[in-house]
């Protein structure tokens, strides 16, 4: 399943699944990430699986690119290996004060905010995969008319919580940090708290996500 | 008189000083960076000095260090890098040199001055930090607050106990200087094709100057720009440390320690392990040329660079 392993580097592998972004290509990318995971391979320090890609980093002192290339070709993928994936619900609210964005896509899109919303909120979300800083859920696929370029210059600080839209992608800063992403609203629910040791993340890659309006009193007054 | 409570009390707090070690590993796929100390050889060499395991948690610091005031029995302390630094005790001060252990006492200072032409400096201390770990490891990312000191910097004023003290204090001193690089070795990268004749030329022919927006995430590269023909923004994929990506601007960014996970931007080499300690003591507005290389020189020169390492290490046994 995999296109073609290359190397990253002197220290890292560059598994290609292929051009497609879709959650069959990306089921297969988790798929083998969780077989490889399991193998426990002796030198690999990182497996960092994305939309069509799997990147694994070894320790050089360790292994080497040919002998983790090879026992990868050999490697036997359970590829019936169900996927546990949850349903959650992400309550969003968006008022003036979170959708930072709100007006800029009005524009962009050519569609009144409440449309927008309504489009937004109709959908399913899959996640694709979790990453960046702490746990940054990247989730598809947003309907046709939703679809934008990021901000022309990056927010240099984007509120934690802030739900952000990209191309055919929706996110969630965990953290606050720089970001370029659309902002149309923030959640009250904690994505990543990293007080839980054995699994920070709310949101798993194959998860699915739909998101819930509130109001800024209930904003105000969640309470997990 | 045997003081129960050992600790160093922050004075000055220096402009990023952190506790590091060796890093998280296998937590990528969660988005949790790997971190750990910069310059692992520098980290290793710091704790050897003072007689610790070589992967014992220790102070990295950037360019101006802490001023840090001692309490308890007395311990031997050792800094490695290109570091300015003194011991301000009752009577007297000491210029000290990197390399060599010291031995402190109650009431005793430490006044790490500044990296001389480079970034990463190590204190290291024979006995241990009173530091809660997280996933692992107590490396401290301020970016996502992570880490032992609650993800923060050091901070002015506080108060870090130590305990466990190692009973061997004898000298120890290593005859050895830190080298510059200026030229990084790097293996093309995945996107390498991505780029015009000429930016590729350019990349390996022409000098690149590092920029003052460059920390423990990223250094960033100005220089004549590295133009794209084919496209400035790839599928967000996976990150390690030591890749080359370079956005729209055409300025490189080079993936350091505390990366995020992924990114989206092309990547037109990785910088080679046998390198990285040396990149990242690179100081702003050093100027830098990178030189393509295959993956097995790559690997027998990380192999050579790993001997060297082991060599210093046994000279401190």
């Amino acid at each position: 399943m995999i296109k073609n392993i290359l190397n990253l580097g002197d220290a890292a592998l560059y598994c290609d699944f292929g051009k497609a972004v879709d959650k069959e290509t990306n089921s297969k990318v988790v798929r083998y990430f969780e077989n490889v995971k399991q193998k426990k391979i002796r030198g690999i320090i990182n497996l960092t699986p994305s939309y069509n890609k799997l990147i694994i980093s070894f320790d050089l002192k360790i292994t080497n690119f040919e002998e983790i290339k090879k026992i990868l070709e050999n490697l036997d993928v359970n590829e019936s290996q169900p996927r546990i994936s949850k349903k959650i619900e992400i309550p969003i609210c968006c008022a003036e004060s979170f959708s930072l964005d709100i007006k800029r896509l009005e524009t962009k899109l050519s569609l009144n905010r409440d449309k927008i919303y309504e489009n937004f909120l109709n959908e399913e979300y899959f996640c694709y995969m979790t990453g960046f800083i702490a746990g940054m859920p990247f989730l598809g696929d947003l309907g046709k008319d939703l679809r934008t370029n990021r901000l022309d210059t990056p927010r240099v600080k984007v509120p934690k919580g802030s739900i952000g839209l990209t191309e055919q992608f929706a996110n969630i800063y965990t953290f606050e940090s720089p970001g370029g992403w659309n902002i149309i609203g923030n959640t009250p629910l904690k994505i990543f708290d990293k007080s839980k040791t054995e699994y920070p993340n709310l949101i798993s890659p194959g998860d699915t996500v739909i998101f819930k309006k509130i109001s800024l009193k209930d904003y105000e007054n969640y309470n997990e | 008189m045997k003081i129960t409570m050992n600790s160093f009390e922050i004075i000055r707090a220096g402009i990023n000083t952190t506790f590091q070690d060796e890093g998280r590993s296998n937590l990528n796929h969660i988005g949790i960076p790997f971190s750990g100390a910069m310059d692992k050889r520098n980290y290793m060499l710091a704790n050897c000095l003072v007689g610790n395991k070589i992967n014992n948690p220790i102070i990295e610091f950037a360019y101006q260090g802490p001023l840090i005031k001692y309490k308890g029995n007395q311990i031997s302390i050792a800094v490695t890098g290109d570091v300015i630094f003194k011991l301000i005790k009752k009577e007297t001060e000491i210029n000290c040199n990197c390399y060599e252990n010291y031995i402190i006492e109650d009431g005793d200072q430490i006044d790490i001055i500044s990296t001389n032409k480079s970034v990463y400096g190590y204190l290291a201390i024979g006995g241990e930090f009173d530091l809660k770990f997280q996933w692992g490891s107590c490396s401290i990312n301020t970016k996502a607050n992570i880490g032992s000191n609650e993800g923060r910097k050091l901070q002015i004023n506080q108060k870090i106990k130590i305990f466990n003290i190692n009973s061997d204090q004898t000298k120890k001193k290593l005859n050895y200087i830190n080298t510059k690089i200026e030229k990084i070795r790097v293996i093309k990268g995945t996107n390498f094709d991505y780029f015009s004749k000429e930016g590729k030329i350019i990349f390996f022919e022409e000098e690149f100057t590092i920029s003052k927006l460059s920390d423990r995430m990223g250094m960033r590269l100005k220089g004549p720009k590295i133009e794209n023909e084919v496209d400035t923004n790839i599928r967000s994929e996976g990150l390690i440390k030591g890749v080359i990506q370079v956005p729209a601007d055409g300025n490189p960014i080079i993936m350091l320690s505390d990366h995020g996970t992924i990114g989206g931007y092309p990547k037109i080499g990785v910088v080679i392990s046998a390198d990285y300690d040396k990149l990242v003591q690179l100081s702003p507005g050093s100027k830098i040329k990178f030189q393509e290389i295959e993956l097995s020189d790559a690997e027998t020169l990380f192999k050579l660079y790993e001997m060297d390492t082991q060599n210093l290490i046994s000279q401190l046994k």
